[in-house]
């Protein structure tokens, strides 16, 4: 499998998430400069990794959501392509119109670190397919700003299509304020798009991937991609 | 010289924070009367935070030397080897004047600054810890500087990408007007491509990158050079602001040019900007340096040369480039969006020249302003000693369960969550041990090498006997990357007190210093880089002395490091060194009984050090299943730390005879551990110790959901855990305190 870690100014976890496909695919990604114009031939994976794009002086992905490379990526996801924004990757598809609402400031007004508990919503997605629908993943989030919202309506049609993949959760996987840290709307962690091509998500799968280090919740998502993929 | 300059006048020269010997001094070094940018220039070299005075005739006195340094003091940061081609990089530094002045940006500046320094070398960075103090919990200022330090360091750490790992937080009212934010960060690189600020060969370009320079942070090192009185927020203005996303770029693009090639000489613009780098690196280099400021990039219209000297401005860089790369050098900087700008020449003269707009604005010896910048032998004073309190003439007047609850929620022993869960601490995936173990262990790339990294001192004791003080901080984070099963290699020092002039403050500071030459020593753990921060007081009242200790240690195979939590039930708990129950200037004493008194725990370093290798070797032999460092709040506050991470209760057994319990239990004797053991090598583990004749004494059991003890209460851990949990957020919020 091919695929590509895109690299904005002030990104700065693209060398985990390349890491992780590294060890989880077997093939290092290209890693792709935002002023690019083009994907590499054949990418089948496009990543937005975490970060603070242009420094997140202006609205978090606001700028980046405009970068050359993205209209590469809008065409990719367009035919169906798989694209992955995970932290300022989700705030970039938002801001790219890749995937509908914002992330607003965390309730309690703070820069967060730590793990969380996620519910996965559904098994049925190219990211999901090595999970259960119902399991519980424990991964962390780092992040001031990842307070999911959206107008009233949006929420119904992506709770009404099933397009929430992930929420955050008790860790026996119960719809708990205590643990929705940030605030989310309906405690959402992840959505995916119209197509289930592309999803955007908070937590960072990519820092839980190695047994010795810590918990490897994280593997999945990408173990995922690459059946996906695969078949 | 300059025609429209402000003429220099003593009220000018005050105005500077130059005595007036030291003007007269500099008058017959230049053999006439300086312009005023020569005044800001020399002000800019000659205070103390650049000088270093005051503290540099003590300074030399430290070891810096063994096998494993590649570079002592006296660079941008110290550099060690750690075998396979590697090198560590690192150093700490104070940003506690500006900090106390504009809380966010102050620290979010004194993270940038120390990152540069390690980058500079040609490191990249992988850690970051601090260490910070603020006054007591009641005073008025004391929430938002918590606050707003707090959000400054994360703001800029987790922007850059770099994981704050570790640190330490405490409060003392002697910190009301004078809060500490020392930051530390560490680095790897190959160690045959470090870099280094010595410039070599006249005539070559010396390169400008990095961010625009603006009017913030003027006069910074010199505010940072004198006490506070009221007013000192007035000061705003010499506080500069920080902006990650630049030195991320800064970063990049500094680490490309120096693979390509392109780096002769290379000096971040901290403190006193591009005065001190560009002086640093003429000096270095036996080599003069003329400046053009035309060619300066400003983010301002109209700055003048003296502005332009004194900007503390961040996220810049001088260089020196190799001939014939300044094409390739500029390509990747614009690549990068940043700055480009050949603003000046090496040259043969050893004369530090600065010309604006056809004029001569500066004219200096550049070696000399470094090396004749006043250094004193300031007169210092012993502290009076305290006397050895008797454990039985103290008395308890709570039960140890209820000091131990009391304890486990105390400001200073309390969870620390609040704050270390905003800063990103995971980035880079390399994160073994997060916050809140003895030291954090962060993986070397895919391992298996690793670092153990800590921040320690107990401000307490230092004021009590700054000796032994100074001995213990260097002690305690010896022992506590021990702790974790690293070999410590070598540490960086912060040495933050407050006015030199005062003879009882330079004595604290002399004494500190030769505490930690002693251990540094007696524990082969050499000083490679460091900061001292004088002046740290308010209308008269010093800062207690506290010089902080960073840690830096290894271990051959991160998955061997070694945790504080109990592992699981039945194992054997047992303390590892002699208890004599010292209470002089316990965190007993002070939370229970609402007294700093007696002496401080003296430290036996010979103990230490047999001691602690028996523990390292332990836990190379795999014997040991937890290992926790004694230090704040003693033995049961220890145990009491490890039943939470584990969230597995002990069953402990009855104190020796002859102490009494207080003293047993909150006692803070040196030189100790709490280790675990399966019960069945409990014979083995007694053989070795007395074989080493290293004291061991059986506190008992792992096991439960409760902490026992003889003819006490028995203490819920997750009651316990509630309690540690709870003082700091409630505080924050507004509801404590």
């Amino acid at each position: 499998m091919k695929s590509a870690v895109l690299v904005f100014p002030g990104s700065n976890r693209e060398g985990d998430v390349a890491r992780a496909l590294t060890r989880i695919t077997g093939y290092a990604p290209a890693m792709v400069w935002h002023a690019d114009t083009a994907l590499p031939e054949g990418t089948d994976l496009v990543v937005l990794p975490g970060g603070f794009s242009y420094g997140d002086y202006l609205r978090c992905g606001a700028i980046a959501g405009r970068a050359p490379i993205m209209d590469a990526v809008q065409a990719h996801a367009k035919k169906g392509g798989l694209v992955l924004g995970i932290c300022n990757g989700f705030q970039i598809l938002c801001e790219a119109g890749l995937l509908p609402g914002v992330l607003m400031r965390n309730a309690q007004l703070k820069f967060m670190c730590h793990d969380v508990f996620l519910r996965v919503e559904r098994s049925d997605t190219p990211f999901t397919r090595r999970y259960n629908a119902g399991d519980v993943i424990r991964v962390p989030v780092a992040h001031g700003e990842g307070n999911y919202i959206a107008d009233a309506e949006t929420i119904a049609r992506l709770e009404g299509e099933g397009l929430v993949l992930f929420r955050y959760t008790s860790p026996e996987g119960k719809l708990d304020e205590a643990y929705n840290f940030n605030g989310a709307t309906n405690a959402i962690a992840g959505i995916l798009s119209d197509k289930l091509n592309v999803l955007g998500l908070m937590p960072h799968p990519e820092n839980h991937i190695d047994a010795a280090i810590g918990p490897t919740d994280g593997r999945g998502l990408f173990e995922s991609v690459k059946a996906a993929l695969a078949a | 010289m300059i025609p429209n300059e402000p003429r220099v006048t003593p009220q000018l020269v005050a105005e500077h924070g130059l005595k007036p010997d030291e003007y007269e001094h500099f008058k017959k070094m230049i053999g006439r009367e300086p312009s005023y940018t020569e005044l800001g220039i020399v002000s800019a070299m000659w205070n103390e935070h650049c000088s270093y005075k005051s503290s540099k005739v003590h300074l030399r006195t430290l070891p810096t030397q063994a096998p494993w340094v590649i570079q002592g003091p006296g660079e941008n940061a110290g550099v060690i080897d750690i075998g396979g081609g590697l090198a560590v990089v690192f150093k700490m530094e104070s940003h506690n004047h500006p900090s106390f002045i504009e809380p966010y940006q102050g620290a979010a500046t004194g993270v940038g600054g120390i990152l540069r320094d390690v980058f500079t070398m040609g490191a990249r960075p992988i850690a970051c810890l601090n260490f910070l103090r603020f006054g007591s919990p009641t005073h008025p200022k004391t929430r938002a500087l918590v606050s707003g330090v707090v959000a400054g360091i994360g703001g800029y750490g987790n922007s850059f990408g770099v994981p704050t790992v570790g640190g330490g937080v405490g409060f003392h009212p002697r910190y009301d007007g004078n809060n500490l934010v020392n930051a530390m960060a560490v680095g790897i690189a190959d160690k045959d491509k470090i870099f280094y600020a010595k410039a070599t060969g006249a005539g070559l370009p010396v390169v400008y990158l990095g961010s625009k320079t603006g009017r913030d942070g003027i006069h910074g090192a010199t505010m940072a050079s004198a006490e506070f009185g009221d007013g000192a927020e007035e000061k705003r203005p010499t506080v500069q602001v920080g902006d990650p996303f630049s030195e991320k770029l800064l970063l990049e693009a500094c680490l490309e040019i120096m693979r390509e090639g392109c780096v002769v000489a290379i000096q971040d613009m901290g403190a006193a900007g591009l005065t001190c780098s560009a002086v640093e690196m003429g000096a270095k280099g036996d080599l003069g340096v003329t400046l053009d400021l035309e060619a300066v990039p400003t983010r301002e219209e109209g700055m003048s040369a003296y502005e332009m000297m004194l900007s503390e401005s961040q996220e810049r860089m001088l260089m020196v480039i190799e001939p014939g790369k300044e094409a390739k050098a500029e390509a990747i900087f614009k690549k990068w969006g940043l700055d480009f700008a050949v603003v000046g020449r090496t040259t043969d003269t050893k004369r530090f020249i600065v010309r604006f707009k056809g004029d001569v604005m500066a004219d200096l010896p550049i070696k000399e302003l470094g090396d004749e910048a006043p250094l004193y032998e300031r007169p210092f004073a012993e502290s009076k000693k305290h006397e050895r309190l008797d454990p039985a003439s103290i008395p308890c007047p709570v039960t140890i369960a209820e000091a131990l609850e009391k304890l486990i929620a105390s400001p200073d022993l309390c969870s620390k969550r609040w704050v270390w869960e905003q800063y990103d601490h995971l980035i880079l995936g390399n994160t073994v041990q997060r916050p809140g173990g003895d030291a954090a262990v962060v993986r070397i790339g895919d391992g298996p090498k690793a670092l153990a990294l800590t921040t320690d001192v107990t401000p307490r004791y230092c004021e009590a006997d700054p000796f032994e003080g100074g001995k213990q901080a260097v002690a305690e984070a010896w022992r506590n990357l021990t702790a974790v099963g690293a070999r410590p290699l070598a540490l960086t020092d912060n040495l933050n007190f407050g006015n030199p002039e005062r003879p009882e403050i330079m004595g604290q500071f002399v004494y500190c210093v030769r505490g930690i030459a002693g251990a540094c020593k007696a524990l082969e753990f050499p000083v490679v880089s460091g900061n001292v921060s004088l002046y740290n007081e308010t209308n008269g009242r010093a800062i207690l002395p506290t010089p902080t200790i960073g840690g830096v240690g290894l271990l051959d195979d991160f998955t061997k490091s070694m945790t504080l939590a109990f592992k699981s039930e039945g194992e054997a708990i047992l303390l590892l060194g002699e208890t004599k129950g010292w209470l002089g200037q316990s965190a007993f004493l002070a939370t229970i009984l609402g007294k700093e008194e007696g002496a401080p725990p003296p430290v036996d370093l010979t103990a230490e050090k047999t001691n602690g290798d028996l523990v390292r070797t332990l836990i190379r032999d795999g014997i040991l299943t937890a290992v926790h460092d004694l230090s704040d709040g003693g033995l049961l506050v220890a145990l009491a730390e490890m039943a939470m991470a584990s969230r597995i209760g002990a069953a402990l057994e009855a104190p020796p005879p002859g102490l009494p319990p207080h003293a047993f239990w909150f006692g803070e004797d040196q030189a100790r551990y709490v280790v675990t053991v399966p019960a069945a090598r409990l014979p083995e583990i007694e053989a070795i110790a007395a074989k080493k004749s290293v004291p061991l004494w059986r506190l008992g059991r792992t096991g439960g959901d409760r902490l026992t003890l003889p003819g006490e209460r028995p203490i819920l851990v997750s009651a316990l855990q509630a309690l540690h949990e709870s003082w700091l957020p409630a505080y924050m919020s507004g509801s404590g305190g």
